[in-house]
Order: structure tokens, then sequence, then C-alpha cells
């Protein structure tokens, strides 16, 4: 019985073919926009994700004051770092690959006649190892240099193209405001991070020559920390926690005046950004569908007037209610099945070509693809249901007489 | 000629009353009928319009179920039966000839007179062979592909009559078969009827207004104001 209402279908769309099309049109358009958007959004979500963790996704963050999301964060009045809690956390905590103390400032660099304003790190050669950056040429910093505060300094890729364009930057003398110090590497190009900021803008300096010559004191603003593995982040994160309170002697229940935070938050965070994103215009596009379903129901209401006459036969000769009543319903789920069909094919081409033209990854989600299509049918049994039951709830003898 | 009385029963319709509405409103279509067709029957319904065989003819076609009173259906009462149970009693045992011929336009005449066999549930190639032997029986062999646009009036009267006997019905109803058709297809289509009366033993009910057609019947029934005009009843010499 369904297989030849499904033909019987098939006979009707293929006799009103134009009709057809206009009326699959807002199905097609509903379903396509459902897939596209949602490729987008989510092509858009992997990218972001993808984008961080180039910044290094095993990495912890440790800073003076309570959290403060956003730019500008840092607070100034909360206790600083020490060279101690560096070596506590070194000695104490397992799983680390490094530990590296960060006190910067933005400073003039000047060499010959060009100038640049950049970012002073001091650090120790665990800064490398934690941010994950590789040399270009030169070395790190040595022991001695470190102990001593030597003015050496290794610069970013962005430094040595503005200062030195095709000169040996190496062994190089540049001036930091009102002292110099000597160039001993030159660090491998990261390009700039996903928020627009260029990497390569820096010059790092051991942080005991930073501390005697710039700050002036013997605080660490910030403490960067890098896991060994990613599984491991969650527990370093609680034991440094723990430990800095206990060297701060904070107690239980009191709040912390320092905070750990980790890159996959900031992840997180973007990508249930993206997400939101992705959700509300996967909502948007829905809605495209619904209208769909609602033309469906208006050209079937249409159909059923003008068929009123057939519908009066097949009653006359015996056809069930229910019968008539699957017939109209199988023409308007096929009416709106191939649309949904057709609207997936131009909506995987759409996001395909959209992701292509922004240079974004290819995400294929087969469950969207999937609900799309469902939700196509599902538009067809709703909105189809009326008019059929219209059609079959027909008296014969008014039906024959219809003109 | 003689009617071909058997003596079984096809149709009884006992003190059928139809009207609408209530009270002073009250307008009756059928006046109280009482009625008997047997099987194998050829039945002349005639009667000015207004009164009251269209309506006796949808309660006969189980379409329309009387007000009050009774009509039985090879002893089944009809009035009782729930819509779809009357459909299946159409399905089964009735043949409708219209005069308006009431094909399925687009749809060629072998899918038209396929149709019965569908919701009959008949297989697809036995569907096709059935509706095949039909047209041929009506002589439209060569035309069975054509839709009803592509066919002259008599000839698609004449799908409808293949269409109507295709299940072997027990019964056909023809409301006015000739009544868009000139003489000589009139003659052709009575011819076609007569033949499966007497041939298939098919029990024909026929609503005319032409004393012509109503001649190939083996008995008229007149009605007047919606009832059975006694006077007009009788079979033909």
């Amino acid at each position: 019985m369904i297989w030849n209402a499904f033909i019987l279908a098939l006979r009707e769309i293929r006799r009103s073919a134009m009709r057809s099309i206009l009326t699959t049109l807002g199905i097609v358009i509903g379903v396509a926009s459902v897939i596209a958007m949602v490729m987008l959004g989510d092509a858009t979500t992997a990218y972001v994700t993808q984008s961080i963790s180039k910044l290094g996704s095993n990495m912890l963050i440790l800073r003076p004051g309570q959290d403060r999301h956003g730019p500008g964060g840092g607070d100034t009045t909360s206790k600083r770092f020490t060279q101690e809690d560096i070596t506590a956390i070194s000695r104490e905590i397992g799983g680390i690959k490094g530990v590296a103390p960060v006190s910067s400032k933005g400073m003039q660099v000047v060499y010959g006649n060009q100038n640049y304003s950049t970012s002073i790190d001091g650090s120790t050669n665990d800064y490398f190892t934690v941010k994950d950056w590789s040399f270009e040429t030169g070395r790190n910093f040595t022991a001695a240099e470190l102990q001593g505060g030597k003015a050496v300094c290794v610069i970013g890729e962005t430094i040595r193209k503005e200062l030195f364009g095709d000169q040996n930057p190496l062994d190089a003398s540049i001036r930091l405001e009102n002292f110099s110090c000597q160039v001993i590497g030159v660090l491998h190009s990261k390009g700039s991070s996903m928020f627009g900021m260029d990497q390569d803008d820096l010059v790092v300096v051991p942080l005991r020559m930073f501390q005697r010559r710039i700050s002036g004191n013997q605080e660490i603003a910030t403490i960067l920390l890098s896991a060994k593995n990613a599984s491991g982040i969650e527990s370093i994160k609680t034991n440094v926690t723990s430990l800095i309170r206990e060297r701060r002697h904070i107690r239980p229940g009191d709040e912390d005046d320092f905070n750990v935070r980790d890159l996959r938050e900031v992840v997180q965070t973007l990508s249930s950004t993206t997400k939101m994103l992705t959700l509300l215009l996967g909502a948007v596009a829905a809605i495209s569908l619904l209208v769909g379903g609602i033309g469906i129901m208006n050209i079937m209401l249409v159909s059923v007037t003008e068929r009123t006459r057939e519908i009066g036969i097949r009653l006359a000769i015996g056809a069930l209610e229910r019968e008539v009543l699957l017939q109209f319903l199988v023409e308007a789920i096929v009416l709106s099945s191939l649309g949904g069909i057709i609207g997936m094919a131009l909506g995987i081409g759409t996001g395909v070509a959209i992701n292509h033209f922004f240079d974004l990854p290819f995400v294929f989600n087969t469950s969207i693809v999937v609900i799309a299509f469902l939700f196509s049918t599902l538009v067809g049994i709703v909105f189809g249901y009326f008019p059929a039951r219209k059609a079959a709830r027909l008296n014969p003898i008014d039906a024959l007489r219809h003109e | 000629m003689k009617i071909p009385q058997s003596p079984s029963p096809v149709i009884e319709l006992k003190g059928t009353k139809k009207y609408y509405g209530e009270g002073d409103a009250t307008a009756y279509a059928l006046r109280g009928v009482d009625l008997t067709i047997y099987e194998g029957e050829f039945v002349a319904i005639m009667g000015p319009s207004g009164s009251g065989k269209s309506t006796a003819m949808n309660i006969i076609g189980c379409l329309d179920v009387p007000t009050e009173g009774h009509y039985l259906f090879e002893g089944i009462d009809v009035g009782i039966l729930s819509r779809d149970q009357r459909a299946l009693l159409r399905r089964n045992y009735i043949g409708f000839i219209f005069q308006g011929f009431n094909l399925l336009g687009k749809t060629s005449a072998v899918e038209n007179v396929e149709l019965p066999l569908l919701y009959r549930g008949v297989p697809a190639h036995e569907r096709r062979t059935m509706a095949m032997a039909a047209l041929q029986s009506v002589g439209l062999g060569n035309v069975a592909h054509h839709t009803p646009g592509e066919l002259s009036g008599g000839q698609q009267q004449r799908v409808a009559i293949a269409r109507a006997i295709v299940t072997d019905p027990l019964v056909l109803l023809a409301d006015e078969p000739t009544g868009n058709l000139d003489t000589a297809k009139s003659i052709e289509v009575m011819e076609l009827l007569k033949s499966f009366n007497l041939e298939k033993k098919i029990t024909i009910i026929m609503v005319t207004h032409e004393n012509d057609m109503a001649r190939y019947a083996s008995r008229t029934i007149h009605f007047r104001d919606g009832q059975i005009d006694p006077a007009g009843d009788g079979s033909h010499p």
C-alpha cells in the first residue's frame, strides 16, 4: 500500500514538475542553509582550536591577583612571585617540562639609526622550552650569563627584520633605553597569533639582568609552566595552587591571591562561543526550513482543491479514508524529502566552497546532514498531514460534483 | 422481452427516507421508497430533476445512507455501516459509470481502468492484464495508452465502463451514462451495457432522461417528488 502510494506520488510530482520544483525550493534552501551554516561554524571552531594549540596547549600561566578575564587582568597590588616560588615549583611539582619566571616591560630598542618599540621579557632558558620556541640562528643563555645577569639578548624575527634588515644580527649590540646588550640568538618565526598579535615581536633577556637594570627589584610578574603531557595539566594545576597557597600561608576557605590559567580554558571559552554562533546560524536557517514546510502545506492544499474530483472518483470506487490520506501524505513527504536531498547536495557544496574561500579547515559533520534531511521529512509529515486529512474526509458525492 | 427475474434480491429499499434539516425547514429528498431489485436485472430509473432519483442512486451506491428506513445490499443493512465499511462494499461489489465520465486526466486509459484493482490489492502485472482485457471488451485495446484528453466522448465513456466492469462487480450503477453523448455513441454505450448484463449477469441500474435509452432496460422505475410513481412503474413490453 505504501509502495503504491509512493509510485502514485512520484507520478503526480512528475506530472506537475514545475510546481513541484517551486514547492520544494523552500525546503531545498532551508536544508542547504542549515548544512552550509553548520559546516561554516564547525570549521571556524576547528580553526580557533588549532590556532590556540599552536600557542602551546600544555601551558599553565600563574599570575598574581584573582582571575580577571580579558585584557588588563593583571592586578598590580597583589603579592608578586619570587625566585623561591620558582625553585619550590621545580623541586616539588612532578610532570613538568619547564617552569619559566617572566617579567616584562615595553621598551624602545635601537640599533644604528633604526628603532622599534617592543616588549622585553626577562626569563630563563625554560622560557624557550615552555613556549616551544626554536632558534633560527645563535644560542640560548649560558649558565654564567643567567647567573651574572649579563647584558645579552635573544630577539624575535620581527625585531631582526626591523633593526637589522639584511645584516647579520649575531654579536651586534642593541640599545635598550640606557644600556646596551649583545644579540646571541634569533628565534624561529611563529607568525601572528589568532588574536592578531605578532608573536615574533619580542626580546628575551636573562631574568637577573632584567631585575637589575630594568625593574630594579626581585619580583617575578608571571610564571609559565608546561606539562610533559596534556593529561597531566589538571593535577599540576591543583598541585601548584596548593603549593603556592601553602607558601603564602593562605588559610583554607580564603580566596587565592593568584590565579592559574590554562590555555585549554581559553580554547574552551572560544570554542563554546563559536559553537553558540553555529547554533544561532543553524537556528536561523532552520526557520527557513519551517517556512519551506508552510509552502508545502499551501501547495498541498491547493492540490487537494484542484484534485477534489479525482479524490471523489477514488472514494467512489472504494478507496478507504486512510488510503487517500496516505496518498497525499506520501506525496508531501516525497516532495519534502526530494527537497531535502537536493538541499543536502547544495548545502555540502556551498559549505565546501565557503570554507575553501575563507581557507578554513574542512570539517564534515555527518549528524547535521542526517538531521537536516530527517527534519525536512518531518516537515513533510507535519505540514502534509492537514491537507491529506482534508482530502481523505471529503464527501465523495460532493467531491464528484465539484467542478 | 420478459423480466429475467431471479429469486434473490440484490437491492432492497424499505421505507427509505432521506431528508435534510429539521422541523419546518426539513427538505425531503426521499419520502419513503420501497424497491426491490433482483440479481441480473437491468433497471432504468427515470424522473424529473429533484424527483429524488439521484439521492436514491447515491444510497443504492452506498455513497449515502438513508435518514429513516432501511437499505439492504445483499441483505446487509448499509445504514449501520461505517464510512470505510461502505467503501469496502463499493470496492468489492459495485461499479460506477458517471455522466461526466470522471476519468483521471493526464492518466492513460489503462491506468484509469487499473484504479479499482489497485485498491483491491491486485498485483501489478495481473492488474495490467485484467485492465487490458476490460479495455478490449469495450473495443478500446488500441488506445490503452492514450489519456482521456486524447479520446472522444464515446471512447471516454467506454473507458469508464471498462473501469466499472474490470472488477466484475455484482451491480453496475450508471448515472446518465449517455447524457453527454450523441445518439450513435449512446447506442454503442447502451449495447455494451446490455451485453454485460446478458453475458456477465451483472445487475445494472441506470438513471436516464431518455426513453430511447430506458428501452434497453428490462424494467423502468419512475420517480416523482421523492417517491416511486406507481403509474410509471413497470416493465417494457
